[in-house]
């Protein structure tokens, strides 16, 4: 098979489990985003595929061969690191040419790719600048180009972007993407910028205590998360518990909800609605009821709170659409049952 | 806070006491040693005040070029053993748990703060005929009979090497242990192995750091008085056992000072021709 | 494999290391007054010898007395020069700093001569306080280095703090800045005190002639008949040195007053 294989990979720290029996395909040419708070177990994954870390159990195989126990320097991949890790006693290029040079490839040889690739990255003639003079997207260029020399099989990126502005940080993830997929190179991110990886990923996987939550591409990510704590880590929403009777009407907060269903044989549910989707209108008129606590206009958009018997749900609409309200005002909220993802309680 | 220049004269008042002590019993002594290296020897050890090249001019003989030349010689073999021996070691501990690096540490300290003539000693036992090493290699059935091995050369520079290894070690651990993990890292997945990493990223990034480390301890080791004389035979005697010898048993304070001067100059000229020549080679 | 090398490289540099002391130990605990190594019997008399034997014990005593004495004045010439370069921009006050470091910088027998030269010119030679004074000297490198590395950890914001709360300059000293300096006062008496108890040449110049501390007494008996309470001693150094810089690592970040990043960072 092409392509990238984890296989129930586990890795313990003494009595730490950072990876807990993780399966994972990624086919060749995908862009793959791991994304997860600090401490879920994904640079400690990005490192055992680099080969910088040995998994406690498991296998890992890149295009049908076992590279479990092949050394990092035998695996011919691309790695960017968090710190960028440019040698600091060579020069750009020679950053660059370092991976060839340790190949053994001919002078003139290195001296065109790294043209190339200096190229590619939109720095050409700066083959001679010593990596102290350059400025932090600079930077991250050459570390991309100096990942890329060998035209690796593998491209795996720790938190590469994290050390720019938000604005030079937008850019970059856009000119990844497009690189990405002019080379169509199998790419491994680790990231906690859930934007980032919206942006780039074909597949964004959620980690969570070492363990894959959900591995998808990023829109059914965000439409139909696999639990609450996807739900609530990608984008934000409310999460309201539900309950079902034994007929199968559905009530939150003691309040009637037609039109949902729990599945069959669910008692209790968590209901993830995302804020835009929540629509506010009149009390009464078989909406749920609640009251306005808090109103943020942020200019193009508008986030109200609501307080619905200790429950805070927050709406997001736009200022056209939003309905005249002030703290302290009684609204009805509306759950229509298409917006509304059940979740596993 | 503000760091701000002193204002009143009342601001100066905690650096009273400590510029009074360094000048009063640092720099004085030191001029008075360069003043006495000036001054005429009178029969029983005595010195009086004159101003003479006599004991400058005693160098130009064929004995102290030796000993001076011995002296460089020595301090360079034992600056680049240790550094050899030093590097490996200081940039592996630094790559292992704090825990581990603390009784490592302690160790070194412990050897470093032991006294010269406590280095000597245990040395000298352990090259002696009667509770030397050779005894355990007897035991082991690799040596016949048990022999000293010392008085030797050998002996003398095994035994600076064990007195400047811990300082070398402590000198170069701050810079290795602040060097970028990562940077060997991103070495390997370049495609170099451990140790092709270590040649081709750690030992270049640190190449200022190394030199700076040779010259330290090469003055490190020019102090070493005792060690020669105990390890040693006369012919392994350093400039700085010949000062003690002349200061104290001999008692020509003047020939000891203008020796003392003497090597200061040396010390800190060879210093200087090697920060100069480290510039250059990083200009070219 | 490399992990094997890199293992038996540090296990080489351990024995180089400990073999010495490890001979000395065995030859501590001869019966008799020799010097055999494997020991001939064993005893701890040698050990006992330290504390009974008039001279022993007195080269002892004046060994701890000179350390304690030296080591406490060596901090409190360091202590307000860290402070006032810590606290004021007074970029020619660095010479003190310099003149700090180099007598443990040059070669020991320069700053010993220098001395010897001195307090013979000024007649107090063989005093026993012109060596507390000698090794202070000599050792104000240590404290000034761990002090330096101190106030530089302080955050200067902790001061500005107490400023606003109505707290002058002396007072600042004494309720913020003494208590987050104390370890590395601490750490520096404690490196001044190991390295004095040890030293030789500076002590034996200056007072050489009139007192014995305990390395000076151990090189009269190198050079006038063996005795196993030089390796006894040997050993006591040796744990005494282990000890004090353990209480350092226990109490304190010891990679850190070497030079490393606070274990908080990493």
């Amino acid at each position: 098979m092409s392509g990238l294989a984890l296989n129930n990979v586990t890795k313990e720290f003494g009595t730490f489990t950072a990876v807990n029996n993780v399966a994972l395909t990624v086919p060749h040419g995908t862009f793959v985003c791991m994304l997860g708070p600090s401490g879920c177990g994904k640079t400690t994954l990005l490192r055992m595929i680099a080969g910088l870390e040995l998994p406690s159990a498991g296998t890992i195989s890149l295009d049908g061969e076992d590279i479990t126990q092949v050394p990092t320097h035998k695996r011919n991949l691309g790695m960017v690191f968090q710190s960028l890790a440019l040698f600091p006693h060579l020069t750009v290029g020679e950053n660059i040419a370092y991976p060839l040079r340790i190949r053994g490839a001919a002078k003139e040889d290195q001296v065109k790719r790294v043209a190339d690739l200096l190229a590619m990255v939109h720095l050409g003639g700066y083959a001679d600048r010593p990596v102290a003079k350059l400025s932090g997207g600079q930077r991250q260029r050459v570390a991309i180009a100096r990942a890329l020399a060998i035209s690796p099989k593998l491209f795996l990126l720790d938190e590469p972007l994290s050390a720019l502005d938000a604005q030079l940080r937008e850019a970059m993830q856009v000119e990844l993407r497009q690189l990405q997929q002019k080379l169509g190179i199998t790419t491994i991110v680790v990231t906690h910028d859930q934007r980032e990886a919206m942006t780039m990923a074909d597949t964004v996987i959620v980690m969570k205590g070492g363990e894959i939550r959900q591995a998808a591409p990023p829109i059914e990510i965000y439409r139909r998360p696999a639990d609450s704590f996807v739900a609530d880590f990608i984008g934000s929403t409310n999460l309201i518990a539900a309950e079902a009777d034994s007929a199968g009407r559905v009530s939150v907060l003691g309040q009637a909800v037609p039109g949902i269903s729990l599945g069959s044989g669910m008692k209790t549910a968590t209901l993830s609605v995302r804020p835009e989707d929540v629509h506010l209108t009149a009390p009464g008129d078989g909406a749920l009821s609640g009251t306005v606590t808090f109103v943020r206009d942020l200019g193009g958009t508008i986030e109200t709170f609501v307080d619905m018997s200790g429950q805070r749900i927050v709406a997001v609409s736009t200022p056209r659409a939003r309905p005249q309200v002030t703290v302290g005002q009684p609204v009805g909220v509306v759950l229509q049952p298409d917006v509304c993802v059940v979740l596993a309680k | 806070m503000r760091r701000e220049a002193p204002q009143r004269f009342g601001d100066y008042a905690p650096l009273f006491f400590p510029a009074t002590m360094l000048i009063v019993f640092f720099v004085i002594p030191f001029a008075t040693m360069i003043a006495v290296s000036f001054f005429q020897r009178q029969q029983g050890g005595f010195y009086v005040p004159a101003f003479e090249f006599s004991n400058y001019q005693r160098f130009l003989s064929l004995f102290f070029a030796n000993v001076l030349g011995f002296s460089l010689m020595l301090a360079v073999a034992v600056a680049i053993c240790c550094v050899l021996l030093a590097v490996p070691f200081t940039y592996l501990l630094t790559r292992m748990a704090r825990k581990v690096q603390i009784v490592w540490l302690v160790a070194l300290l412990s050897v470093l703060s032991l006294s010269e003539v406590i280095i000597g000693f245990a040395w000298s036992t352990l090259f002696s005929r009667t509770a030397g090493i050779t005894n355990l290699l007897v035991m082991a059935g690799i040596m016949s009979e048990a022999k000293a091995l010392l008085p030797s050369f050998g002996a003398v520079l095994t035994g600076m090497v064990y007195q400047a290894f811990p300082y070398t070690v402590l000198v170069l651990y701050p810079a290795l242990v602040r060097l970028d993990p990562t940077l060997t890292e991103a070495a390997r997945t370049l495609g170099a192995s451990p140790i092709k990493a270590f040649f081709t990223v750690v030992v270049p990034a640190l190449r200022n750091t190394i030199t700076a480390t040779l010259i330290m301890v090469f003055i490190f080791a020019l102090g070493s008085y005792l060690l020669p004389q105990l390890l040693g035979r006369p012919q392994h005697w350093t400039l700085s056992v010949l000062i003690t010898d002349q200061a104290i048993y001999q008692s020509n304070m003047p020939f000891a000072a203008a020796m003392a001067v003497f090597l200061v100059l040396v010390t800190l000229g060879l210093v200087g021709l090697t920060i100069l020549a480290g510039r250059k080679g990083e200009a070219a | 494999m490399t992990r094997a090398l890199s293992k038996i490289y540090f296990v080489l540099i351990g024995l180089f290391l400990a073999l010495p002391m490890i001979v000395v130990a065995g030859v501590s605990v001869n019966e008799k007054q020799t010097l055999a190594f494997p020991p001939k019997g064993f005893s701890l008399s040698w050990y006992g010898e330290i504390f009974l034997n008039p001279e022993w014990r007195s080269a002892l005593f004046a060994s701890l007395t000179l350390a304690l004495a030296s080591a406490a004045l060596a901090v409190a010439i360091a202590l307000p020069l860290a402070w006032f370069l810590w606290r004021r921009i007074a970029p020619w006050a660095n010479i003190f700093q310099i003149l700090g470091i180099a007598p443990f910088t040059l070669p020991p027998v320069i700053t010993a001569l220098g001395l010897l030269t001195f307090w013979a010119t000024t007649g107090f030679y063989g005093q026993p306080w012109t060596a507390v004074v000698s090794h202070a000297i000599f050792f104000v490198t240590l404290p000034l280095v761990t002090l330096s590395l101190g106030f530089t950890a302080i955050d200067r914001s902790l001061v500005e703090a107490a400023a606003t709360m109505g707290a002058d300059d002396r007072t600042i000293f004494r309720t913020v800045v003494l208590p987050l300096i104390l370890p590395y006062i601490v750490s520096g008496y404690a490196f001044a005190f190991v390295l004095s108890l040890n030293e030789y040449i500076v002590a034996y110049m200056t007072v050489g002639f009139t007192m014995e501390t305990l390395p000076i007494k151990i090189f009269n008996a190198l050079r006038y008949g063996y005795t196993p309470t030089m390796a006894s001693v040997t050993i006591l150094f040796v744990a005494t040195a282990a000890v004090i810089f353990s209480l350092v690592a226990r109490f304190g970040d010891l990679p850190k007053l070497l030079g490393a990043m606070s274990s908080d960072d990493t």
